[in-house]
């Protein structure tokens, strides 16, 4: 793919770790102008001093309404901007929304031009969430694995088990009422904290 | 029968009220609605997300429904509004600052917001002659009654909003901040943001915008004219279960729960007792504690006011043809009109004789002859500060 590296392209989104992939993804595909914006405030102010071509933001982010307010003012934009080049095109909004992505382009810029940034744009916010939920799973995995090892713990303070005999039981229980071993550690850790 | 599925989002504000309500008290489970509330950070999200169909309706800023329909910078998406979610429940809050410098200027009764706007003109001209920066002020989005009541008020007293002023968006979260830091002088908001900032002692407020228009349409429940048409049963059990929910929110009795309700984490999320005085109508409007009361600050669905008025959609219309965001058009006109649908309202909560007390326009603007729907080419020129159509 030739991207078109004329292009100047500012990423507003307040998570640095996503800005970067996002980065990164269109420097790789040749976009070699990318700015990113973290700070909201006076974000009109620093969009007019970069004067990109096209603004991709982040849609959990509230200042994407500040944005709007560039078609309005456009006496003090050089040039007017559009959300999406045309409107015949929905399925690609549908996807970047659904992504949670947004992009604002200059008006004029061709929609074939357009469209290898937004694609890109679509796969790596995917590409973070689908590594935000990753991170997540392991983070609660860590959990469980932290409340088991407390559980196991007061099991054999209170009933003089190993570890290997304190893990036993508790899966078999787990295995009797149909629970996950993480539930039937909670409840000893929680009936333990009672019984104090 | 099972259940029909409907995604809605909305913004945490007082003004969702009748949604949430009709949500958490069963209102539409009882209509067979199985509704899911989406709660949204900024209203381009909640326009986007109607028009590609991810909602099925929407909280929506009213003038954001009249310009999806007329295509203004956006798609263009014809939306139909069964149901006004409330009139007015917005105040302008300015800076202490700005506050002693208006007051200073004020010649008479500063509750009179012609007082208060001719008072801002002698603070902008002395500003300039001595080169001062121009005084900010922030409002919610282009194509909101927040910025119109503001470019109203301020235009009655001689001041330009696009030349003695700067006007900018700010997402509501962030208006107190702004104030604090100095990027703005004013805002003009809903709830809780005004109260917010009087309880932290950095804004006054100024007016309550029910002085400037004493009817001004703020929030619909917005749906797309197609999906209304390919669904006229379940629009109708939604527009029901919402004119229950209003009922519910307006007797007084109900005013702690329905607070309540709506302070829950996942709803609006602050304080009951603030939601309360927004209410109640009731605020405390200065840092000395001073407090304010009107009958008309929010009004939900007491005197008429869930059922939407075409005239407030053509004075919506008529703001944007005065500020260049829009041409004017007869057809346009109409169009924008027909965005409000009293008959769908009627069809799905009987038809209702319109309270005697209402003001006789339907709008009540504190300045200007009486607004004529069918006429706006005589409002526009009545007012001598505006812009000229958008090229």
């Amino acid at each position: 793919m030739v991207a078109d590296s004329s292009f100047k392209i500012v990423i507003v989104d307040e998570s640095p770790i996503r800005a970067a992939i996002l980065k990164e993804g269109l420097r790789d595909a040749g976009f070699a102008s990318v700015e990113h914006i973290s700070e909201m405030h006076n974000l009109l102010a620093r969009i007019y001093r970069i004067d990109p071509d096209v603004i991709l933001i982040d849609l959990e982010n509230p200042s994407r309404d500040v944005l709007e307010q560039m078609f309005q003012v456009s006496r003090v934009v050089r040039r007017p901007i559009a959300m999406f080049v045309d409107q015949s095109d929905a399925s690609s909004i549908q996807d970047a929304v659904e992504a949670g992505v947004s992009a604002y382009i200059v008006d004029g810029l061709k929609k074939e031009r357009i469209k290898p940034v937004l694609d890109l744009c679509i796969s790596r916010f995917n590409a973070f969430a689908k590594l935000q939920d990753e991170l997540d799973r392991t983070k609660s995995a860590l959990e469980d694995r932290k409340i088991l090892d407390r559980a196991k713990g007061l099991l054999m303070k209170a009933k003089g088990l190993t570890e290997e005999e304190a893990y036993v039981l508790i899966r078999s229980t787990a295995m009797r009422e149909k629970k996950k071993i993480g539930e039937i550690a909670q409840s000893i850790i929680t009936a333990a904290e009672l019984l104090k | 029968m099972t259940d029909t599925p409907l995604r809605i989002g909305f913004i945490p504000l007082v003004d969702a009220a009748a949604l949430i309500v009709a949500v958490d008290k069963g209102f539409t489970a009882a209509e067979g609605l199985d509704v899911t509330l989406a709660r949204e950070v900024s209203w381009s999200n909640v326009r986007d997300k109607l028009n590609i169909g991810l909602f099925d309706a929407a909280h929506l800023l009213a003038p954001v429904a009249i310009a999806s329909t007329l295509g203004l910078s956006q798609v263009k998406v014809p939306i139909v509004a069964s149901f006004n979610l409330g009139l007015n429940g917005n105040a302008i809050t300015v800076s202490p600052a700005l506050h002693a410098a208006i007051m200073a200027e004020a010649d008479g009764d500063p509750a009179n917001p012609m007082v208060t706007a001719k008072a801002l003109a002698r603070v902008v001209a002395a500003r300039r002659k001595s080169g001062a920066d121009p005084l900010t002020f922030g409002m919610t989005f282009p194509f909101s009654t927040h910025n119109y009541q503001l470019r109203f008020w301020m235009a009655a007293g001689g001041v330009d909003p696009d030349e003695d002023v700067r006007l900018v968006v700010l997402p509501p979260p962030y208006m107190v901040e702004s104030l604090v830091n100095g990027h703005v002088d004013a805002f003009c908001v809903g709830a809780p943001w005004n109260s917010v900032a009087v309880d932290l002692g950095v804004g006054h407020i100024l007016h309550f915008v029910s002085d400037i228009l004493e009817r001004a349409a703020e929030k619909v429940l917005a749906v797309r004219e197609k999906w209304s048409l390919e669904h006229p049963e379940v629009l109708a059990k939604l527009t029901r279960a919402h004119g229950r929910a209003a009922d519910f929110i307006e007797n007084p009795a109900n005013r702690g729960e329905v607070s309540r309700i709506l302070g829950a984490p996942e709803r609006i999320g602050v304080d009951p007792e603030v939601i309360q005085r927004t209410l109640d109508g009731r605020l405390k409007i200065s840092p000395d504690g001073t407090f304010r009361e009107s009958g008309r600050y929010l009004l939900v669905g007491r005197e008429g006011a869930a059922r939407p008025d075409p005239v407030q959609a053509a004075w919506l219309y008529a703001q944007m043809v005065r500020w260049g965001q829009a041409a004017y058009s007869q057809e346009a006109l109409e169009t924008a009109r027909k965005v409000f649908r009293p008959d769908l309202y009627d069809a799905a909560l009987g038809a209702s004789a319109r309270p005697a007390h209402i003001v006789r326009d339907g709008v009540g603007a504190f300045d200007g002859a009486p607004f004529d729907p069918a006429n706006i080419a005589a409002h526009l020129a009545s007012v001598t500060i505006k812009r000229p159509p958008p090229k």
